[in-house]
This record gives structure tokens, sequence and C-alpha cells, in this order.
């Protein structure tokens, strides 16, 4: 699988080149600023882009812009963007199109690095991979002008948690310790609950259940 | 940080001008004796000052002189919006007759009162009588064309127009109408005229400059004072938080290294420990960060942090902005602050479950409202947030206007001047 990584910061582009290439990904590009970016993007068509919201030369938000722009270009295009703080706001952004292969996570999540592969191979793959801290913000937010989130159990609402974040139910009942037939059991009840439709496609599933949380039906 | 309004808009033409005769008149009656009373007892009490009851006068006389001038200042804002600043030099209280006569005619605020004085009976007479004659006299005018020029000794001047007849007393009463229109128009503007020249006697520059000065001194020393409180909590963050725990970690890395051979077991358990730690370290980090200056800001202006910090509130926000390009980021960061502030503080006591936040850049001015539907009672007490947030604005010479009636709606308003660019 070809990544093109963008991360200014020379120890930190190294550590997840080194990171990446240990579990068997191949890096296409390791660069450090927004036009070398786009450039990458453009000639490397890699499988999926790992991307630092900042860059130089502005130091504004000119990973996210990049990346945007790509997924512009090439709707679709895997993007997984890295953080030293997640917004809702950039989030929602990422989303807007609908078109999934969107990660948004904190740089705090390499530590892990199962995980953090995993979240790659996910967006990759089409899926989306959204920070724990993201969703519970949005839960928070939520919970305080929301009816139906109330009604949910205290594991439907770990299940919701897992969910939004892009996880499948394998993944969700392997973390929780119960079986994928149980997680399979609380999303229909929390579809039920919250009103949405029920969707066999993992990913048009998470979409549904983040455009609830940031929106509302 | 006080700016003089100078458009009082309020009072429209037509109801402005029967009230502007009415001001004109009461100005017109107070000031000619009053100033001329002043002035002569001024004058007198100074040319006493060689025989020495002068000495003892003077102060009280020129006391009543500043009250007399007071007065104006008063009517000149409330009636014509004209803010005229008050600076005479304060005099120790315990000061003997003397000093305190010689104290008062050294400060050149005292001179400009008397010259006042002068003005005043004279050019502010005038102009004061001129607004209540515009109505009176075009009455009087209505009066006569609609016959009372019969009983009236022939001819009878109404302006130049001679009375002796059916005609020209008709010529009378449109002069009247014509009177009355441009009083009508001038009115009001007349009225400002009379204390615009009682504010470019009153008021010197050098006044404003002495003001502007005191203004800074203070501002620059609550500025002062926050960045040296604000520095202090950083460091005492870092300190018992991100510090400690990196310390932490490199004690549990030390630890396993001596560990790895004799006991893996033991050394993966601390290899947790210490990556826990390290995540810790990064969170406290990152909450700080945004403390000091929050990551969106930076990257994005004001508008979207503005709208990314409505996102983090539990009540539903609605935010608009309106801005060209971005302001400093000395007055971004403290507009930031200040919103950020304000909604801490609806989301906390208002009980509201709207708010609504606008962002615009108008006339040279960053203005920023904050409407909630909550319970209202707001105040910019000591101690409360509003009044610190009202202090650091004042390093920029922002004010912070709170309207906040029991049972609602809260209005704050913060308004900054700065360049947009």
């Amino acid at each position: 699988m070809r990544v093109v990584l963008a991360e200014d910061l020379f120890l930190l582009r190294d550590g997840l080149v080194r990171l990446l290439e240990a579990h068997g990904f191949e890096i296409a590009a390791a660069v450090g600023s927004g036009p070398e970016l786009t450039r990458a993007l453009a000639e490397e068509e890699p499988d999926v882009a790992v991307v630092d919201v900042r860059l130089p030369p502005t130091q504004t938000d000119e990973g996210l812009q990049c990346a945007l722009q790509a997924r512009r270009r090439r709707p679709g295009l895997p993007v997984l963007v890295l953080s030293q703080h997640v917004e809702q706001l950039y989030a929602r952004e990422l989303l807007a199109d609908g078109d999934g292969g969107v990660g948004y996570l904190l740089k705090d999540r390499v530590f892990d690095a199962e995980q953090f592969t995993d979240a790659v191979r996910r967006v990759a793959a089409g899926g989306t991979a959204m920070d724990p801290q993201v969703i519970q913000q949005l839960l928070a937010r939520r919970s305080a002008q929301d009816r139906p989130l109330e009604r949910l159990t205290p594991r439907e609402r770990e299940v919701l948690e897992l969910m939004a974040q892009g996880r499948t139910n394998a993944a969700i009942a392997a973390r929780l310790v119960v079986t994928e037939r149980a997680v399979a059991k609380h999303t229909a009840n929390i579809f039920a609950k919250l009103g949405l439709e029920v969707s066999d496609d993992d990913n048009r599933r998470v979409l549904a259940v983040l455009a609830y949380l940031d929106h509302g039906r | 940080m006080t700016t003089a309004t100078d458009v009082h808009g309020g009072v429209s033409a037509a109801r402005g001008f029967p009230l502007a005769a009415v001001r004109g008149l009461a100005l017109a009656l107070v000031s000619l004796p009053g100033a001329v009373v002043c002035f002569v007892t001024a004058v007198v009490s100074v040319a006493l000052i060689p025989v020495g009851v002068g000495i003892v006068t003077t102060p009280y006389v020129l006391r009543g002189v500043r009250a007399f001038a007071d007065l104006r200042r008063v009517l000149a804002a409330e009636w014509g919006g004209v803010r005229i600043p008050r600076v005479y030099k304060r005099l120790p209280e315990d000061a003997n007759p003397w000093a305190r006569t010689f104290g008062m005619l050294g400060d050149p605020a005292t001179w400009r009162d008397l010259l006042w004085l002068l003005v005043d009976m004279t050019a502010g007479f005038v102009t004061a009588v001129l607004t209540a004659a515009l109505l009176v006299y075009p009455l009087e005018g209505f009066v006569v064309a609609a016959g009372l020029w019969r009983v009236l000794p022939d001819p009878w001047w109404y302006g130049f127009v001679p009375v002796s007849g059916q005609a020209t007393a008709l010529a009378a009463g449109a002069l009247a109408l014509a009177l009355l229109l441009a009083g009508h128009v001038t009115a009001v503007r007349l009225l400002r005229a009379h204390f615009l020249l009682a504010r470019a006697v009153l008021a010197p520059g050098a006044g404003e400059l002495a003001e502007r000065v005191r203004v800074l001194t203070e501002t620059r020393r609550d500025a002062v004072d926050a960045s040296a409180a604000e520095l202090r909590r950083i460091e005492r963050d870092l300190h018992d938080g991100a510090q400690a725990r990196l310390v932490a970690v490199g004690m549990d890395l030390g630890t396993i290294e001596a560990l790895v051979e004799k006991d893996p077991a033991r050394a993966r358990e601390l290899l947790a420990r210490a990556r826990q730690s390290s995540a810790e370290a990064l969170t406290e980090l990152r909450e700080l960060v945004r403390g000091i200056h929050p990551p969106v800001l930076a990257e994005r202006g004001l508008g979207d942090a503005v709208r990314a910090l409505a996102l983090r509130l539990p009540v539903a926000t609605e935010v608009s902005v309106s801005l060209s390009g971005r302001a400093e980021a000395p007055v971004e960061s403290a507009a930031y602050f200040a919103v950020s502030e304000v909604l801490a503080n609806a989301v906390k006591h208002s009980g509201a479950d709207r708010i609504w936040v606008d962002v615009h850049h108008a006339e040279g001015r960053l203005r920023i409202t904050v409407t909630d539907n909550g319970r209202g009672g707001a105040v910019v007490g000591a101690g409360s947030g509003l009044a610190g947030v009202e202090r650091r604005l004042g390093t920029f010479d922002g004010v912070l206007a709170v309207s906040s009636p029991a049972g609602g709606p809260t209005l704050v308003t913060v308004e900054i001047p700065c360049a947009s660019s």
C-alpha cells in the first residue's frame, strides 16, 4: 500500500516513515510543505495520504487545505489528517463531501502503532477514522440538546462512540470483548432509537451516525 | 477609552425643533446672567487679592465658575451629544487659601473658564437666543397675520415687512412661515453649535493628551499585570504537569532498561505506564497551548476560531462572521479571549438555550456582539469575568458594553479599534 506522508518536523516525519514501513506500508513520498504535498499527491497517485494539518510555508492549516483540494480533484482520495489538536470544525469540513475515505486523528494516536496502522488501512479502504475526542465532543454537545441520545443504554453509547470513530462491528466486538452478534444487536437498537435508516454498508453507517451527531436529523 | 459621541441621533428634526427652541430659551436665560455674574465676581475677587480679601474669596468664586461650567458640560452631553472633557488640576485637600488661590490661578483650565464666560455671554447667548427665536418669532408673525395687525399701531414692523393692511399682514405671515421652515432645518444644529463653541473654548488639546496619558498608564499597568500573572500560571502548569510527567517517563525508561533482561513482564508493564504518562503530558500541553493561543486562531483567524469555539459549547450557538481580512494577531487574540469569556459566562449563568454571535469589522472597528435568550441580570462587577475582559480590552482601547435587563435577553458588545489587513 503506497503512502504519501506530509509532516514538517523532521523527527516526526522520520518516525512515521519508520513506523509505517515496519508495518508493511510503502512510502511513495515523505514531504515537509504544502506545495510539495500537492505535487506529490498529483504525481504519485498514492493509496492513502497521511497529512499534518499545519504545514509550511504559511504554518496555517495548509495541510488540511491541500488535502481538501486534492480530494476535490480526485473525489474519494483517502486522506488521514493528523493534528496536535482536534476541532469539530475541521472534522466537519473533511466529512462534508460525503465520499468517505477520511481520517482525522490526534498525533498522540501514533503511540499505539496497531491502532494507528489499522486506521490508515481503514481510511485507504474508503472507511472513516475519527478521533475519539471528536466523537466525545460531538456526543457531549448533542446530549445537551437531544432526547433520543438519552434513551441509549450505557453499553449502546459505548458502541455508538466506537462506531462513530469508524470501527467495524468486528473491531468493536474485539474492543468490548463481546460477540459480533451482540454488537450487531446493539447497533440495530441504536439505529432504531435514533430513527436512522439501517445500512449494510459499514461506511454509510458511520457517515450517517456522524451526520446525526453533528446536525441531528 | 472614552470616545466623544459626536453624533447624537435619537431626536428627529421634527420633534427636535420645539425641544431645541425650549432648550435654547433655557440656555439663554441661564447663560447671560450666569456668565455675567460669574465673570464679574471672578474679576473683582482676583482684583481684591492684593488687599488680601481676594485670597480667601477667589477659591470659592472659581469653584462657582467651575460648577457653572460643569452644568454646561452636562447639558452639552445630554442635549447636544457633545462631550466636553473636564481637566482641572487637582489640589491637595489640606491646601491653605494662599496655595489654593494661586494653584487655581496657575491652572490653564481656570483661564479657559474665564475666557469661556466672555464667549458665553456674547456668542453663546446669541446662538441660544436665536434657537428660541426661530420658534417664537414666527408664532408672533402668524398671530399678526391672523388679525392682530388690526389693533396694532400702523405700521407694525415684522422683520423687514411694515404691516399696515391685509396684504402686508399676509406677507408677514409668509415671512413667518419661511422663518419657521428655516428653524426646522437649523434649530437642532444651532443648539449643537452652541455646545461646540463651548467645547472649542473649554476643552484644550493638551487636556485631552493628559487624559490619554492617564488612561494609557493605567491600561499599560493592567496589561503588564495580566501578562505577568499569565506567565506565572503557565510556569506553574508546566512545572506541575508536563514537566513532571516527562521526568516520570524518563525514570520509567531507565528502570525498563535495567529490567528488560531480568524481568521482561515487569518491563512491559512499565512501558505501558510510560506511554500513558507521555500521552497525559501531551494532553496537558494541548490544553495549555489552547489557553495561550488557540491553534485554530493561528491557523484560520478570528472568524473560524469563534466558530470552532461555538461548536464546543453545550448550547446551540449561531455564529455569523463578516471580516474582509485578518486583524493584527494581538487584537485577534484579545477579541477571541473576550468572546470566549463572554460565551462561558452566558453558558454558566444565563440559563439560555440559544446564543447568537456576530463578528464584523466596520469603520475601523472590530465589533462583536453576543446575544443570549437567558434570564439576564449580567453585570460588569468587581471580580466577575466580564470585569477582567473589560480590563484586558482596555489595552487595545477596546470597550465592553453589557445590556442585560432582568428577565433577559443579554446583549454583550465588544468593540476594538483596529485596521483589518
